[in-house]
């Protein structure tokens, strides 16, 4: 279970126009991330992480090279295809929450069991069955102005895993928290990839969530420098 | 539906800012309505008031009667045939006699068109009733603004003056019977209107007439000779031009609450898709595909109208009903218009004003909100992630 790679990348590269010059995001980037894994791309500000994220959340394409995730190419994908992908097997998690703010707790963790078209006591079910995980069934119907930023966050993690995606994808999830609510948010992430077995990616230069992961794939200009699982080292 | 129900989910998550938007549309319904059932009202009073006191249910001219050419009465007449001796016979038609005539009142000489009518009949709404006296003269009647510009009142004696059917002048005196109030100015503008069979004694001209009125509802006998027959809807033209010409003004304030509802809408529209990007970049990351945001940002923009109509109707049909039944009072423009309004107005709002309305403006609306979120088309997630717009 644990080898099955979700995210195959092969001499991945990304290249934005900046005016009359290219910009190189990603360079030749070769990576396989297994089911069940908690790994992290981390880097200093500029070394590629949120776009080498994006485009695993097929929310961007590659200029060349590809880019598997469950099998099926980015760049291949039509819009349609992108969008049905994560809604079904993808889950986000922003470093700004990105919460929908005139909804409730309970509706913005509802929102990717609608667009799926899952019947309402079910929804139900799996909602406060999401807000358990992290703690919150006691805030369903708060506004998202209502929480801490640590509640916040909650509330996105529940929204990326009430589905139970295949991969959760968390682009610096702990940056705007302060150091308690980001050990307790890291925390809840690790127990359900314990329970759930979902994979996690983060995107992350936060010393604190580095702790926690279990692979680390350190990104420099672009290059994958180190790749290191927990307890050995391996150089890339 | 999926769609409808998050649009409307955030249209009332949204609260004041969705009930502002709401309310101001209402108005906009509200007064598109009001001012076009205002015009409908008027063309149908006007077209009922018109038709009890001068067309009836249509008239047949005599072949030489131009209304619009004077010099044509003076041939303008002629024995009243068989067909339509008949319907007058059973009161369900009245002859009127017309001839060009001079009135001398207090010294001044003024043209004028001396009108004769049975005094028994029940066709026209003009009170003929008052020329069966006759034992003060010849009597007359003329309407109040023909009062008002004479100087004539009820008990004035004045010298009439007109020719016969050979040429020859003759005049006589007459006397006001009575001045009556009309909103129909055709009967009362520089008109006097005397006994039929007097004014025939005057002209020579026994059994004649210049114009028959049908009583409403009456069929008209068909083709007779020397005589045409002129239907509701051509006596009618010129006075529903009249009235088009003056509901220009309405149409332009229509359009003009038109555009700034719809102003309102595009302006929402623009600031909510400028400001709600990121949460678009969300709604895609979460799944949703761009033809998905447009259809629902589009949707929300028309809900609007839909909620603007539901509180427009909340207070609009009590306010409507209330002034259709009261009435508007219009003393001042009675004679202002240039034709026929009583003092007060009453407005029609008809089912096909306010649902063609209604369609029209959740139409538009659709149109507005649509508009600028062509743009979403173009957005990339990850800009829209960032909070650009690309």
């Amino acid at each position: 279970m644990q080898d099955l790679p979700l995210v195959v990348t092969h001499a991945l590269d990304k290249t934005y126009a900046l005016g009359q010059t290219t910009l190189k995001a990603l360079d030749g980037i070769d990576l396989a991330i297994s089911r069940g894994e908690f790994v992290g791309l981390v880097g200093p500000s500029g070394s590629g992480k949120t776009t080498l994220l994006n485009i695993i959340g097929a929310l961007d394409v590659p200029t060349s090279g590809s880019a598997e995730i469950l099998g099926r190419s980015v760049e291949t994908l039509t819009h349609r295809e992108a969008a049905r992908l994560r809604n079904e097997h993808l889950g986000f998690i922003f470093q700004t929450f990105n919460l929908l703010p005139v909804y409730t707790v309970f509706e913005n963790v509802e929102f990717p069991l609608l667009l799926q078209g899952i019947e309402t006591g079910r929804r139900k079910q799996m909602v406060e069955e999401a807000l358990a995980w992290v703690g919150l069934a006691d805030r369903a119907d708060s506004r998202p102005s209502q929480l801490s930023g640590g509640q916040s966050q909650r509330v996105a993690i529940a929204r990326a895993i009430v589905k139970k995606p295949d991969v959760v994808l968390a682009d610096e999830p702990t940056a705007n928290l302060d150091a308690a609510n980001s050990h307790h948010i890291m925390k809840t992430m690790l127990q359900l990839n314990r329970d759930l077995h979902t994979t996690f990616v983060f995107a992350t230069h936060d010393e604190k969530v580095i702790g926690y992961l279990h692979r680390t794939i350190t990104l420099v200009d672009g290059r994958i420098a180190r790749d290191e699982h927990a307890g050995d080292s391996s150089h890339s | 539906m999926l769609t409808l129900t998050l649009a409307l989910r955030n249209l009332l998550h949204a609260g004041l800012r969705t009930w502002l938007n709401v309310v101001a549309l209402s108005f906009s319904f509200v007064a598109i309505i009001f001012l076009q059932g205002f015009y409908d009202g008027l063309n149908e009073q006007v077209e009922r008031a018109t038709v009890a006191a001068l067309y009836g249910g249509g008239q047949y001219w005599h072949s030489s009667y131009d209304p619009y050419d004077p010099l044509t009465l003076d041939d303008a007449h002629g024995v009243i045939p068989a067909p339509l001796d008949s319907l007058i016979a059973h009161r369900q038609a009245t002859p009127i006699l017309i001839r060009p005539a001079t009135i001398y009142p207090q010294g001044r000489f003024r043209s004028v068109l001396l009108k004769g009518i049975d005094p028994d009949q029940t066709v026209l709404s003009i009170p003929s009733a008052l020329l069966k006296d006759r034992s003060h003269g010849i009597p007359a009647i003329i309407g109040s603004r023909m009062a008002h510009s004479t100087g004539l009142q009820k008990g004035d004696m004045v010298t009439v003056q007109w020719r016969d059917v050979h040429g020859t002048f003759d005049a006589r005196d007459v006397v006001i019977a009575e001045v009556f109030r009309s909103t129909v100015q055709d009967i009362d503008n520089e008109q006097i209107w005397i006994p039929l069979d007097e004014l025939r004694r005057f002209t020579r001209t026994p059994d004649e007439a210049t114009i028959v009125v049908l009583g409403q509802r009456v069929a008209p006998p068909g083709s007779v000779g020397g005589w045409d027959f002129r239907d509701l809807s051509f006596l009618l033209r010129d006075l529903h031009t009249l009235v088009r010409m003056k509901s220009v003004g309405a149409s332009i304030l229509y359009l003009l609450l038109l555009f700034l509802a719809m102003l309102a809408i595009f302006d929402t529209q623009v600031l909510s898709i400028w400001r709600r990007r990121k949460e678009m970049g969300t709604l895609m990351a979460l799944g949703m595909t761009r033809g998905g945001v447009i259809r629902l940002f589009t949707t929300e923009g028309a809900l609007h109208s839909i909620l603007a109509a539901l509180v427009a109707a909340m207070y609009g049909i009590p306010l409507m009903a209330f002034v259709a039944n009261t009435g508007f009072a219009l003393p001042n423009a009675a004679d202002t218009m240039g034709f026929a309004i009583g003092e007060k107005l009453f407005p029609v709002y008809s089912p096909s004003l306010v649902v063609g309305t209604t369609v029209l403006v959740c139409l538009v609306t659709t149109i507005v909100s649509f508009l600028p979120t062509r743009r979403i088309a173009h957005l990339k997630p990850t800009d829209a992630l960032r909070g650009k717009l690309s």
